[in-house]
């Protein structure tokens, strides 16, 4: 079962937990009172080159008969989609840019290009997603209700075809997310799936059928000859962009160490909790400017979490400070490179699409959810009756959460180079015991030779 | 399928390739069809959302505005020539007043402030349509004073539609009477300028209070008007001499007030005064006041809180949410995670101040709050 004590799972009393939600909340404050005319400049800076971009890539494509303008044309449009879609709609939706109070540069007033309302997705994801991240039951962005990744939920034969699944879901993120988006959406307003004509189903008809229209029938006929090989680069760059914001997300929330809760970790959750259980529950994956942009920051995907409605190019900053609390409080800053993320993402997809029998761990120690209890008789708090953490006598550091894995990790392997032992001792006994009869036997047979010679004689 | 009994007509065929236009159809004017066929290959943006990178004001989406002219009218006040862009509706009537939005450090402010243009003002100076704003700074005021010493030519703005109900009717009574303090003049402004454009000017007094010569906002144009004009009388009363100007001395400067139409701007103390002189007469029939919302910090906690949809109200202290205020009133209000991540709650706020919980930020008229972690600083409306 996954966390369902944050408190004891980070190693941390309630009152550090209070400390460190008070420094992330100092962290927010000193970001916000130094917004200021850099940042507006960089977010309109963004959407003029993104406007330019694609407008551009569908001029060139209008030669898109031209394998090399094909060529060209469609890597531009997947760039200008990307960045529309990471840098611009996710972030500016999620409210980043409101203190500019640019009715234009606002979150109620934003409508992304991918086939989901915005709004549907404003809901689904700031709300759903972002209140209740990784809370099994409670985030539906877990596995987007098509994948298993987590062993805390129960095996079902239909997980068997993961592997396809995750490549479909994949080429067709932008859709997986509308119809994801779309039930929430009716869920959360109380609307029923057989009332045909409601607002969430008519608004959900209506943008994918502009969306479409858009990008498969309208522009290629406007560049009428080159109708086909317009479409073709159409398609292309939404598969290109599908498939970037696909590994995007899945490293920010799938590779080991984003910690999975459950919902009696939510009952009289703090602030304090709260922000810890984004700081956990979220993984980075390391990006140099370029990378970072062009996801959206969401390289800074724990930050993110944290801060979700702090302006995207801050995250780089933000993250010193959130590295620095990280060692101050001993807890794990989980990143890697985006490859080694998502090859962690990719074992779960596959490792979990078969039934609990054919895995060792349990949902308390598995790589990609563990909880409290994976430290029961594992880590030593030397002098440390009332706090779950102790001091480094050697170092005078905090010996916490990292520590504790750390030593568990030892523990584990302890334990199994025992079992090892013990099995190898087992192992020599039988042996001997083997050996003790055969030599029992063989002198049976021996003495039963002799006096069959006895006999004869 | 209600729609299908005109889907066939020009206008229904009009409408339909005007609708992904629709947001900004009242003021689009022709252009909206062509905006909305192009709009079907743009989607999810307008054309306009391209068109404005290559020139501000050519969006119809947002009413924007160039400053074409900064003049100083007094030490501490300013006129400020706007021209309009796309969709600006120049048929406003002399009184009203626009919303204004400015930028200052990567953000935008938005005030009112009256026009002080006659509607359809054609000044040569600045070739086509412009419309006029006069700006008094406000010692407390952080965008009044910015506009009248930080504003250049140039600066590209945003525009609310002017509206307001302190209007002059056409034709204008024969008898009228103006009260006026400060920058209380501007409304009066625009109606005396639309009168000597139309060339109306009956028979109006001004009384105006200013505390001294040097204060007195327009005081050439004034004479000049008075100059042009003998039936319009402008009387400065200027209250560092005199004192505050006394309505009771009506009586006797102008004995026929109770047959002027009268129409009063001023601060609020000024303004209550005479409300209550001609309810004494029996008169509030004759009387039209317009209350300037004081620029000021939100130095209040609390206050009452009106739900603008509902009409509802509430009175609040200063630790209580916006969003909690309008549970407890009974009012359904949009919310979500109620920790001020989700940006589900925001709503307009349409009258007021209110500020940020996490942070003490304020916030202004017109601007859109987190209601899940905003209190209200003083009165306030919201709009939902």
């Amino acid at each position: 079962m996954a966390i369902t004590d944050i408190r004891a799972f980070a190693h941390l009393a309630a009152e550090d937990v209070e400390t460190l939600g008070q420094e992330l909340d100092t962290l927010r404050r000193s970001v916000e009172q130094s917004l200021g005319e850099r940042d507006a400049r960089y977010i309109r800076r963004t959407i003029a080159a993104q406007r330019a971009l694609e407008l551009a890539a569908r001029a060139v494509l209008f030669g898109s008969r031209n394998r090399w303008a094909w060529m060209t044309g469609t890597a531009m449009l997947s760039v200008a989609k990307i960045i529309e879609n990471m840098e611009l709609g996710h972030n500016i939706s999620h409210g980043q840019w409101d203190w500019m109070n640019d009715p234009e540069i606002h979150s109620t007033n934003w409508e992304w290009d991918m086939t989901g309302p915005s709004a549907q997705w404003r809901r689904a994801h700031n709300y759903s997603h972002h209140t209740y991240t990784n809370v099994l039951g409670k985030d539906e962005d877990l596995g987007f209700g098509i994948l298993r990744m987590t062993r805390d939920e129960p095996w079902r034969p239909v997980h068997l075809v993961q592997p396809v699944a995750n490549i479909v879901l994949a080429a067709a993120f932008e859709w997986g997310i509308a119809l994801h988006d779309w039930t929430i959406e009716k869920e959360l307003t109380g609307v029923s799936r057989y009332q045909v004509f409601s607002e969430p189903n008519k608004a959900f008809a209506r943008k994918i059928t502009r969306q479409v229209a858009k990008d498969f029938l309208l522009y290629p006929a406007v560049t009428g000859p080159a109708f086909l090989s317009t479409l073709k680069a159409n398609a292309t760059a939404n598969l290109i962009r599908n498939l970037w914001a696909y590994a995007v997300i899945f490293c920010g929330h799938f590779p080991d160490g984003a910690e999975k809760f459950t919902e009696e970790q939510l009952e009289g959750e703090t602030p304090g909790e709260w922000y810890l259980r984004q700081m956990l529950g979220s993984a980075n994956f390391s990006a140099g400017p370029v990378m970072g942009f062009m996801s959206g920051n969401l390289s800074y995907q724990i930050e993110h979490h944290l801060f979700p409605d702090l302006p995207s190019n801050r995250y780089p900053e933000v993250a010193v400070g959130v590295r620095g609390l990280c060692e101050k409080y001993d807890l794990p800053y989980t990143t890697g490179s985006l490859g080694k993320q998502y090859l962690l993402a990719f074992r779960t997809i596959h490792k979990l699409a078969l039934p609990d029998r054919f895995l060792r761990r349990t949902a308390d120690d598995a790589p990609e959810t563990s909880s409290e209890r994976k430290f029961a008789g594992v880590t030593l708090h030397p002098g440390s009756e009332n706090r779950p953490w102790s001091i480094d006598p050697a170092t005078g550091k905090r010996r916490g959460l990292r520590w504790a894995m750390h030593e568990a990790k030892i523990a584990l392997r302890a334990k199994a180079e025992h079992e090892k032992e013990v099995l190898r001792g087992a192992e020599r006994t039988l042996r001997a015991k083997a050996r003790q009869e055969q030599d029992l036997l063989r002198r049976a047979r021996h003495a039963l030779r002799k006096s069959h010679t006895s006999y004869s004689a | 399928m209600g729609r299908k009994p005109n889907a066939m007509t020009v206008r229904g065929v009009k409408n339909w390739l005007e609708a992904p236009a629709a947001g900004i159809a009242e003021r689009g004017g022709k252009l909206n069809l062509l905006r909305g066929a192009v709009a079907r290959v743009t989607t999810p943006l307008l054309p306009d959302d391209y068109l404005h990178l290559a020139n501000p004001l050519w969006s119809a989406r947002e009413l924007r505005g160039r400053v074409v002219d900064v003049r100083k009218e007094t030490a501490d006040s300013a006129t400020l020539v706007i021209k309009p862009g796309w969709g600006f509706d120049f048929r406003y009537e002399p009184g009203q007043y626009i919303g204004i939005g400015i930028l200052v450090e990567g953000r935008w402010h938005w005030r009112s402030y009256s026009l002080t243009s006659p509607p359809d003002w054609n000044d040569p100076r600045y070739g086509k349509k412009v419309i006029a704003i006069a700006v008094k700074a406000m010692p407390e005021g952080f965008l009044s004073s910015h506009l009248v010493n930080g504003v250049s030519a140039g600066t590209v703005v945003r525009l609310a539609a002017p509206q307001g109900a302190f209007v002059l009717p056409s034709p204008p009574p024969p008898k009228v009477l103006f009260l006026t303090a400060g920058s209380g003049i501007t409304p009066v402004m625009s109606m005396l300028r639309a009168m000597d454009r139309r060339d109306v000017v009956t028979d109006v007094v001004h009384i105006h209070s200013a505390r001294t010569a040097e204060d007195v906002m327009f005081a050439a144009e004034l004479d000049a008007l008075h100059a042009r004009h003998p039936g319009f009388v402008s009387h400065v009363h200027l209250t560092g001499e005199k004192g505050k100007f006394a309505t009771e001395t009506l009586d006797e400067l102008y004995p026929d007030w109770r047959e002027r139409q009268t129409w009063a701007c001023g601060p609020l103390g000024m303004l209550d005064e005479i409300e209550k002189h001609w309810h004494e007469a029996g008169l509030e029939s004759a009387l039209h006041v317009e209350r300037f919302e004081v620029e000021r910090s939100a130095t209040t906690e609390g206050g009452t809180v009106t739900f603008g949809k509902s009409g509802r109200t509430v009175t609040v202290d200063g630790a209580t949410t916006l969003l909690e205020a309008g549970e407890s009133a009974g009012v359904q209000l949009p919310f979500g995670c109620r920790m001020g991540i989700c940006q589900t709650c925001v709503v307009t706020l349409s009258s007021g101040h209110a500020r940020d919980l996490r942070n003490g930020t304020e916030r202004f008229e017109g601007e859109k709050v987190q209601t899940c972690i905003s209190a209200a600083a003083g009165d306030c409306t919201l709009e939902v």
